[in-house]
């Protein structure tokens, strides 16, 4: 691979916990390990020098629930086809399945993780790139649970192709700059399928998050772009399809909200492009906070909500403008394809639950239409200026979701 | 009481009320269905028809159909019959043209085009809300002689149940906000079979995700085995409450 060329490189091929011990302390940068199939109870394996790790169908290396299985404290390392297992939850170390500690250029490819309290964990490591991992956990409680990928003040990752399930959280940022997240799956983990903070320029394209606790949350930072990904089934009390705390100057494009209980919740965002999006299916598509401002919301389409749109105020620091509504009642005799009359997205009802939440029980009575014909004629409740003013007759064409799963 | 069951229901096939009330109801979901492409909209459509039209003519229908046979009723009691029987026939006979009409109205254009969970909910709760209505019905006819009074009675229970009840419910539910009001709108839902019915079917359709955010004891409450058992049943009471009562009436009055 990467070191075929290097005259002095060596390569070892163990078959025995014993040998792969060995062969560890005596292998020096470049050299190749070649890992037959089996199962190798292990302890705790630091690699301090620049070697490749590679498994042949998946040799198994268990933990057996003592400790972590590989610290990897060196730059260049490369680690492929080696199947984690059974590594214990802690309190006061973070143990992972493999776990990168202050270096540059470390691969982690086409790895299973089993049973492991943290998958993947790169602390204060640029560069390192996390591909086609298979991780699944079995979920105990939050405070108990690790996350699948977990990355703490890194730059320049790349994490493509994984799927994660039964951790907290699949993906975790914690001031993670320049970085893409692109091809991964995460579902059925019992907090965010995806998780940031203070984590800048970051791209995130193609991935799925379905099924999640709360589905997707990301705060406090500024200059995120997320495309073509999809959220869906994010159900529950208090779950999102995406929720967005404090993000700014961000572009959300061409993704797809389906089946959730809130599609995008922001909440304090300001200077961010929403474009594109296809919202369906959701309990409310999109609640704007009073406290956002100066974002724009054009060209996305909203079918079969329950609630196109939910607020908290009165203001309108937001531009909306060019959506396609599915309950828009306008006209338009012109023929351009735009409405005529403004629509207002917020209905009374939703104004109305937000108040009292157990109005639900009157939901879509002969009485609640009647209310709401007649907020539609004079608006007393609901917000006014909160208005799309150029509301689209048709949606709008966007290019279909592939299935993003790998 | 076979018999007796069979002449009410020849009696009402005989006058096309319950033919045209069929064919309304077909054409209805027909219509809705035809239209509505997207997954449950057809449903949801029926919905609000099936809340409103199906008690009104439920109601209706039994009120002026009782005062119609009452001179067959008084004939009947001149035979060897049992108060009771003349009572439960001219119920089932009335119930079961009714309910075969939803059936065929509405039950198999749902079958055909829906074939869903919230179709079939659709359809029991159609079917229960007849009986429910019928019942209260014939408790409204026993109440009183007087034809007038009679049907003036079943059509404010229809108001009161299908209109007023819910602007009602939300005024209680605005003045106490303060308060938590999640049993409290449990048991204004139980406390109208309509509300029920509506619930029921709603919790089927996808909008359920909704109700995560609003009052979690309501949702949990719905969508658990224990919450839909304990609804029907509670439907079931609203049916043998007005009919229990109208039953005891008759057989004591003065016809």
């Amino acid at each position: 691979m990467l070191v075929a060329g290097s005259v002095t490189a060596k390569k070892y091929t163990v078959s025995t916990p014993a040998a792969l011990q060995r062969a560890l302390q005596s292998a020096s940068d470049g050299d190749t390990l070649l890992i037959k199939s089996g199962k190798y109870p292990v302890g705790n394996l630091v690699i301090t020098r620049r070697l490749i790790l590679l498994g042949e169908n998946f040799p198994v290396l268990d933990g057996g629930f003592r400790n972590e299985i590989i610290t990897v404290k060196s730059s260049g390392v490369h680690i492929e086809g080696i199947q984690f297992e059974n590594v214990p939850q802690t309190s006061t170390i973070d143990y992972a399945g493999v776990k990168v500690v202050e270096s540059e250029n470390v691969t982690v490819k086409n790895n299973r993780f089993r049973n492991c309290y943290f998958g993947v964990y790169l602390s204060a490591t640029n560069k390192a790139k996390v591909t086609g991992n298979d991780i699944a956990g079995t979920p105990r409680e939050e405070q108990t649970t690790g996350n699948g990928i977990h990355a703490w003040k890194c730059d320049s990752v790349f994490i493509t192709g994984n799927r994660v399930t039964g951790h907290r959280d699949g993906i975790y940022f914690e001031f993670v700059t320049n970085s893409a997240v692109k091809y991964n799956y995460t579902s059925r983990n019992i907090r965010y399928g995806l998780h940031f903070m203070f984590s800048h320029n970051d791209l995130y394209e193609h991935n799925t998050f379905e099924n999640n606790g709360a589905g997707v949350a990301v705060m406090y930072t500024r200059k995120v772009t997320m495309k073509h990904n999809q959220f869906i089934s994010n159900w529950g009390a208090s779950a999102y399809g995406l929720l967005l705390k404090d993000i700014s100057e961000s572009r959300m494009e061409h993704n797809r909200f389906y089946s959730n209980t809130v599609g995008i919740y922001m909440d304090g965002c300001s200077r961010s492009v929403l474009e594109k999006n296809e919202f369906s299916e959701n309990g409310i598509a999109l609640r704007l906070q009073a406290n956002c401002d100066a974002n724009t919301i054009s060209n996305n389409n909203f079918t079969r909500n329950t609630f196109n749109m939910g607020t908290s105020g009165n203001t309108t620091y937001n531009t909306i403008s060019g959506n396609y509504w599915d309950n828009y009642e306008g006209y338009d005799l012109n023929r351009d394809g735009i409405g005529d009359v403004p629509f207002r997205p917020v209905s009374l009802f939703s104004v109305l639950i937000e108040r009292v939440p157990q109005a639900m029980m009157i939901f879509r009575s002969f009485t609640a239409s009647l209310l709401e014909r007649v907020e539609k004629i004079i608006p007393g409740i609901t917000p006014d200026r909160l208005m799309d003013e150029k509301p689209r007759m048709k949606p709008v064409n966007l290019a279909s979701f592939a299935a993003n799963k790998n | 009481m076979n018999k007796v069951i069979k002449y009410v229901i020849y009696d009402i096939v005989r006058n096309r009320f319950v033919l045209s009330y069929t064919l309304l109801l077909l054409f209805t979901s027909l219509a809705f269905y035809g239209f509505g492409s997207e997954g449950n909209k057809g449903v949801l459509s029926l919905l609000n028809i099936i809340l409103m039209v199906v008690p009104l003519v439920s109601i209706v229908f039994t009120t002026i159909q009782f005062y119609n046979s009452y001179e067959f009723l008084e004939l009947l009691s001149a035979q060897p019959i049992s108060r009771g029987t003349i009572f439960l026939s001219q119920f089932w006979g009335i119930n079961l043209s009714l309910c075969l009409a939803f059936f065929i109205g509405v039950g198999i254009p749902t079958w055909i085009y829906d074939g869903t969970g919230a179709g079939a909910t659709l359809v029991l709760c159609g079917l229960l809300l007849s009986l429910v209505f019928v019942s209260l019905a014939l408790f409204a006819c026993t109440l009183t002689r007087d034809r007038a009074k009679g049907i003036g009675i079943a059509l404010g229970l229809w108001f009161y149940f299908c209109l007023l009840y819910d602007g009602l419910a939300l005024t209680v539910l605005m003045m106490f906000s303060d308060y938590p009001l999640d049993k409290v709108s449990l048991a204004l839902t139980a406390l109208n079979p309509v509300d029920l019915a509506r619930i029921l079917i709603l919790m089927k359709l996808d909008i359920s995700a909704l109700l995560g955010i609003t009052g979690a004891i309501f949702q949990k409450f719905f969508t658990s085995e224990k919450g839909m058992i304990i609804s029907i049943l509670l439907l079931l009471f609203w049916i043998m409450l007005p009919l229990l009562k109208a039953y005891r009436t008759f057989l004591k009055k003065d016809l």
